[in-house]
């Protein structure tokens, strides 16, 4: 049985920090898909919502609250929380209840408005809840980035040139796209120039947190047949799987791993699980991905994807970066959209402006950062707590 | 929860003037610090999450009675190794040396609940996996160890250092610090 659902419109706000309410740019995000599918709000039968857990009870009821805003019209909704990966699992649902025939055509909408600097934890003095025990230890998330490059530098040879040169290919291709907040092609001596912020890892190695929205209209194969959209590109798989146990890397926000003496157990980390799932789901390989959209919280966290993903052996991708393998015109172009580098992160919609990005790449309306010919396009992006999810979208 | 008690006998013994009247507090020299150092009675930033030994300080971790596995911070009530269904656990310490499995710092303030000293001053973070357990745990660096002087696979122990302090106490917490002879 044809697992796949067609992504028959796709929509995105801007990034950038205007500390707007959030369900602003989910509207924004929803219409612009809406008009891209030339469907009707009044024909959404689900809407499927990111969480944002910044923006008081609203963000709870995220699906709600911008179903309620774009008008009410009777259509059920959902709401999901998976941090980073909120916009995967959002999907996931609309994906669910579409195959299950309980509805042809859904909206799936995240957006964010976010606070400046560190992310904090929520106040009290809450030892059982790891991530109040990190940041009181001052450990913050650029600590776990910096963690993994050094891990990158020691064991394959990366350097602090190879983590900036992720950077410059980032910013050149992003400062092509209007969607993107930072639009200067920035060099190896402006990263060079920005602070230390977690040795080895400076302040333009890290991504920042922005405002912004990202929709997407999908439906039965059926439905976008009707509406004269059958070639639309469709989601081929959805992976969200957890890693097994134990688990010998620290994640995001632990203080510590499982430990891995006990007889009888192994450690699998969730980043190289999630692709597998994926790819057993479509049906594909590594070798059918044309593009990429990855998780550049860091610039070494990029080079850790790409391995992940099986695009290459582990410790190679940094060889592919260097020899431009890895930017729009090379074998295996990875975030040509300019990825968290260009755009921050705004953490309901990310995991679907990924896929907005490999939307219009497949489409071939990717202007002028187009990756030609793309077919199959994946995404990876991380959660807490050790999990994630990836999206395959095919022709 | 089991909470860890300190052996108050053998902390009076060190430090003869240390200890309330509940038991709560106690103050202890810590191997590390320079001479310096405060003397405010020093106390856990974390009730029960090591012991106060000023010499070889452990972390307090749990192990499940039924597949033996250790967990930090302890868990009392669900056993996470999959194929096991204990509710059973033992308080367990925790090797106090391990091997570096990456280090890295803050160079920047981070946000509440963490206390900044005035001015805010950069410190060395550890992730260090335990000899005995496999397992990685996170900790400041003990202050004054240069990021040049360490290097991932070196011997690291555990000491106890102040987290911050308050007008009226020192919080302590786990630091880790290289081995003698190893920087």
């Amino acid at each position: 049985m044809n697992q796949d659902i067609a992504i028959i419109g796709v929509g995105m706000t801007p990034w950038g920090k205007w500390g707007k309410n959030f369900a602003e740019y989910g509207v924004a995000a929803a219409r612009d898909a809406l008009a891209d599918a030339a469907v009707a709000w009044q024909d959404i039968r689900f809407v499927s919502g990111g969480i944002t857990v910044r923006c008081g009870y609203p963000g709870y009821v995220a699906g709600a609250t911008i179903a309620q805003a774009l008008g009410w019209q009777g259509a059920e909704v959902n709401s999901s929380y998976a941090a980073c990966a909120s916009g995967s699992q959002a999907l996931a649902a609309a994906r669910t209840k579409i195959l299950a025939g309980q509805c042809d055509v859904a909206l799936v909408v995240g957006a964010d408005t976010t606070p400046k600097g560190f992310l904090a934890p929520a106040k009290g003095y809450r030892p059982e809840d790891p991530d109040w025990v990190r940041f009181y230890m001052g450990i913050t998330n650029p600590t776990y980035f910096a963690l993994y490059a050094r891990r990158r530098m020691d064991l394959y040879g990366d350097t602090p040139d190879d983590f900036a040169a992720v950077k410059v290919k980032n910013a050149a291709i992003g400062s092509r796209n209007p969607r993107a907040r930072y639009k200067k092609a920035f060099t190896a001596e402006d990263v060079a120039a920005s602070a230390m912020v977690a040795d080895p890892l400076r302040l333009m190695d890290i991504c920042a947190t922005s405002d912004g929205g990202a929709a997407l209209i999908v439906s039965s194969l059926e439905y976008a047949r009707k509406i004269g959209k059958g070639d639309a590109p469709r989601v081929a798989a959805i992976s969200t799987v957890t890693p097994s146990f134990a688990s010998g890397v620290v994640e995001m926000p632990d203080i510590a791993t499982d430990s891995a003496a006990a007889a009888g157990i192994e450690a699998i980390r969730y980043r190289g699980q999630i692709p597998l799932k994926a790819y057993e789901e479509a049906g594909l390989g590594p070798e059918d991905i044309d593009l990429a959209e990855v998780y550049d919280l860091s610039t070494a966290l990029e080079l850790d994807w790409i391995e992940d993903l099986r695009l290459c052996g582990p410790g190679e991708a940094a060889a592919l970066l260097r020899n431009g393998d890895t930017a729009v015109g090379g074998k295996i172009p990875v975030n040509a959209s300019g990825g968290l580098a260009c755009f921050g992160e705004a953490v309901p919609a990310q995991a679907l402006a990924q896929v907005c990005e490999l939307t219009w790449q497949l489409r071939g309306e990717a202007g002028d950062r187009q990756v030609k010919g793309a077919k199959v396009g994946i995404t990876a992006n991380q959660g807490l707590f050790g999990h994630g999810s990836s999206v395959i979208v095919k022709k | 929860m089991l909470t860890f008690i300190p052996d108050i006998n053998k902390l009076q013994e060190c430090f003869p003037a240390v200890g309330n009247s509940r038991g709560e507090m106690y103050a202890f020299a810590n191997p590390c610090e320079p001479v310096t150092m405060s003397d405010k009675p020093r106390v856990p930033a974390i009730e029960g999450w090591y012991t106060l030994d000023p010499d070889s300080p452990e972390l307090i971790g749990s192990r499940c009675r039924k597949c033996g596995t250790c967990f930090f911070p302890r868990q009392d009530s669900y056993c996470r190794n999959p194929a096991c269904d204990s509710s059973d656990f033992d308080e367990t310490p925790l090797s106090r040396t391990g091997t570096l499995w990456s280090y890295t710092n803050a160079c920047y303030q981070p946000p509440a609940p963490f206390v900044a000293a005035e001015p805010f001053e950069p410190y060395a973070i550890a992730a260090v996996e335990l000899d005995a357990e496999r397992m990685v745990i996170l900790g400041q660096v003990v202050e004054g160890v240069a990021l040049e002087a360490l290097r991932i696979g070196m011997p690291m122990e555990l000491v106890l250092a102040p987290l911050h302090e308050d007008e009226d106490e020192v919080k302590v917490i786990w630091k880790w610090q290289p081995m003698e002879g190893s920087a």
